[in-house]
């Protein structure tokens, strides 16, 4: 068999399978019985929504250990499979609460390259503008060319500070100076956004921890929230992420960035199980009221495609 | 990872081969690793699907079974399917044939569209050199624009003038125009992210594409994308005639199937990959590496070693097995000079032995060059196939036949059949003492026949 004839048919049978289970997992239970062979398609739609094969083959055995009726509705299987899946994201779906208490209430964000730490850090300012507080904006990154005029945009919609410096500069002195003139003219909330890194750079981690040991020198409870960004079409990936992350700062919760597209985020769940790390919004659009408090059950219907049904 | 797959595989096929017949379930069990393998470094589930059913067959095979490691065998096989499929010789950059011809960036938001521009500019600029003008059409990131001029600037890579509110398609026109009129060769459009399911924006898209008719229209996409990768790359493939794919952040840790994926999906080569923050780190694409990403191996060289290594501990057996009873022919001896200039000649070979640098000095003195080996494969090319398996029977008129057809002496060709006979004299003695060291010291074990008298079972 010649390599070429074997690669165009591969590829014919690549658009054929995905825009079948484009249509979702209704599709596969429409009319039949729960047989090994849909519980091996629901595994499959699960894997295709970046569950990870280890997560998804764990829910199918949940799944044919029940006991069904002989002709179950597809969409009660589907029902079912939700619950599942809120059942290990509940616990973690904990939104990003506003504490008057801390002056300024410190918010650090960290991630990967292009997760969408800064338009997270405007919607952010944004939100916290509209209920009337003085929010400033530290642009701890100082390494991308036009990070802090990208962040002093955001700073203009929303009548916020934005406290800078010059690229190349020392992210935690930034970090230090924000926090200082914070706390001196009464910000209430101050965001930090911090340059991209890939968690697997080890000098460009070891800055983070510099951040985070500068910023606890002024307020050892600081950062209050220390938000790793994450983008919803990462695989697997994103479990070493948040691995190295919390290994280097206090992570308190993730936000899901880019939900509305064809990503499912579906390693979100792998997440949660191995790490009970807490959700704290979502981001479905590029406005600032498309940053959304995360809630499980909605998520666990996106991901089994029972939305389209329901 | 690689160890415990292949190690899960080889106890797999360990019991069926004891059981003599390989079943159609047996393999899929063991197959089912190596889909878990591919899975979890983000292969999209269709491309793995069609992967394992295209390795199954050649896993059931003989090569397999009589492989002394059956388990490494499959994922050579997986291995080799997957640089298969990634592979492609169409991948170098397209250069201007009527400058200016223009370079469109596309993809979602936060693949690494802005950087990638600037360092394939750079890249043209240095390595091909072209005159680039970049543009960027981004007026929805804020600051975006800037970005790519700021990059120009550290570069000394010119960008076109921003002027504020110009919608993507006016920008396009003015850059196309600046390119021809500035007299240049390259003009690098970096637009907008986007979701490629935003029919608003991707009409846009096709319109700009339209507009400057691309010589390379480049998808960037992240390395760490996960199942949509497919999705992605199979909707932009739809709106716009891509014609490759740039990967970025390989230089994190992730397994990196999304390359696999699109790759699968489109059709489309991986041109370059971006491994590093500054504007020098774009690099070739090599499929072998990714394959190995992918399957979980931290150098993938060093495996299909691994694997021609098993081969030749088979071929060593058997030679061990014919060294024992002294009944080593000419044939087997050729097999051996092979193998020496394989490995990179005598000097090489010397090289790679602990504690012979004493022993290298003593060579030289003595005369042992590399041209050697040359000469004693020579002679052995110069024998008849019955003299290489009988070697009693070269006498006299022989031994001149075969010197002159070599172009080498009749003394030559004797201190030859002389090192032969020592040899499996020397090997018989050897095996009554056990051949245990035999096959696992391979060739040093079996003495070096290119070694002068006295060389030999060093």
């Amino acid at each position: 068999m010649s390599s070429e004839s074997w690669l165009s048919r591969l590829r014919k049978g690549l658009s054929k399978s995905s825009s079948r289970l484009t249509e979702g997992v209704t599709a596969v239970l429409t009319g039949r019985r729960l047989d090994a062979e849909a519980i091996e398609e629901l595994e499959e739609t699960l894997i295709l929504a970046d569950l990870g094969p280890s997560m998804a083959s764990r829910l199918a055995r949940t799944l044919s250990q029940k006991r069904f009726e002989k002709n179950v509705e597809s969409r009660e299987v589907l029902r079912f499979l939700t619950g599942l899946i809120t059942e290990v994201l509940e616990p973690i779906a904990t939104p990003l609460i506003y504490r008057s208490d801390k002056k300024p209430h410190i918010i650090l964000t960290v991630g990967v390259n292009g997760s969408g730490k800064t338009t997270t850090v405007g919607k952010l300012a944004q939100q916290h503008t509209k209920k009337g507080r003085k929010v400033m904006l530290a642009a701890a990154d100082t390494f991308r060319a036009a990070a802090v005029e990208q962040l002093e945009v955001w700073g203009n919609r929303t009548c916020s500070t934005v406290v800078s410096a010059e690229t190349g500069a020392d992210a935690a002195s930034l970090a230090y100076k924000s926090i200082e003139q914070a706390k001196s003219d009464g910000t209430q909330v101050l965001l930090i956004d911090t340059a991209g890194r890939l968690h697997n750079k080890g000098n460009l981690m070891a800055e983070l921890e510099k951040i985070v040991r500068v910023i606890k020198k002024i307020d050892p409870e600081a950062p209050h929230d220390c938000v790793l960004v994450l983008d919803a079409t990462t695989g697997q990936n994103a479990i070493a992420q948040v691995e190295f992350f919390q290994k280097t700062a206090p992570i308190t919760g993730l936000i899901v960035t880019k939900l509305d597209g064809s990503a499912k985020g579906g390693v979100l769940v792998a997440l949660a199980d191995k790490f009970k790390i807490p959700v704290h919004a979502v981001g479905v659009g590029e406005t600032a009221e498309d940053l959304q408090p995360f809630e499980a059950h909605d998520f666990a219907e996106s991901l089994v495609g029972l939305e389209i049904e329901c | 990872m690689f160890d415990s797959l292949s190690g899960r595989l080889n106890e797999v096929f360990e019991g069926l081969k004891r059981r003599g017949t390989l079943k159609e379930n047996d393999v899929d069990l063991a197959l089912r690793d190596v889909r878990i393998a591919l899975l979890e470094a983000d292969v999209a589930l269709p491309v793995a699907r069609d992967l394992i059913k295209k390795v199954k067959s050649e896993a059931v095979g003989e090569k397999v079974l009589k492989s002394v490691t059956p388990g490494q065998m499959v994922i050579k096989v997986v291995h080799d399917a997957l640089v298969e499929i990634l592979g492609s010789d169409d991948i170098k950059l397209q250069i201007p044939l009527n400058p200016p011809g223009a370079y469109l960036m596309v993809g979602l938001q936060g693949s690494g569209k802005t950087t990638t521009s600037a360092k394939i500019s750079q890249y043209l600029i240095e390595k091909e050199n072209q005159k680039v003008l970049m543009a960027s059409l981004d007026v929805a990131r804020p600051a975006a624009q800037e970005q790519l001029k700021i990059l120009g600037e550290q570069a000394g890579i010119t960008t076109l003038p921003i002027i504020e509110g110009q919608p993507p398609i006016e920008i396009t026109k003015r850059a196309m125009q600046a390119g021809s009129l500035g007299g240049y060769d390259a003009v690098m459009l970096d637009t907008a992210g986007r979701l490629a399911i935003d029919e608003a924006l991707m009409a846009e898209l096709a319109a700009i594409y339209a507009q400057v008719k691309p010589i390379e229209t480049l998808l960037i996409a992240d390395a760490m994308t996960g199942q949509d990768a497919v999705n992605t790359a199979e909707q932009f493939k739809q709106r716009l005639d891509l014609t490759g794919i740039i990967l970025t952040r390989v230089d994190g840790d992730s397994r990196g199937g999304a390359a696999l994926s699109m790759r699968a999906t489109t059709g489309c080569p991986i041109k370059l990959i971006g491994t590093g923050e500054k504007l020098d780190a774009i690099e070739n694409f090599h499929p072998e590496r990714i394959a190995g990403r992918i399957l979980g191996m931290g150098d993938v060289v060093s495996l299909v070693e691994r694997v021609n290594e098993s081969v030749e501990e088979e071929e060593a057996e058997r030679l061990a097995a014919k060294a024992k009873k002294g009944q080593m022919d000419f044939n087997d001896m050729a097999d051996q000079l092979r193998q020496v200039t394989n490995m990179g000649g005598l000097s090489g070979l010397m090289g790679m032995l602990p504690g012979v640098g004493k022993m290298k000095k003593q060579m030289t003195e003595a005369n042992v060059d590399e041209k050697m080996i040359l000469h004693q494969q020579a002679i052995i090319q110069s024998m008849t196939s019955r003299e290489r398996l009988k070697p009693k029977l070269i006498q006299a008129s022989r031994k001149r036949r075969i010197a002159a057809g070599s172009g080498t002496t009749v003394q030559e060709v004797n201190k030859l059949l002389k090192q032969l006979t020592t040899l499996n004299k020397m090997m018989k003695k050897m095996g009554k003492m056990g051949n245990k060291g035999l096959s696992r010291h391979g060739l040093s074990g079996l003495g070096m026949p290119g070694f002068p008298p006295g060389f030999g079972g060093v």
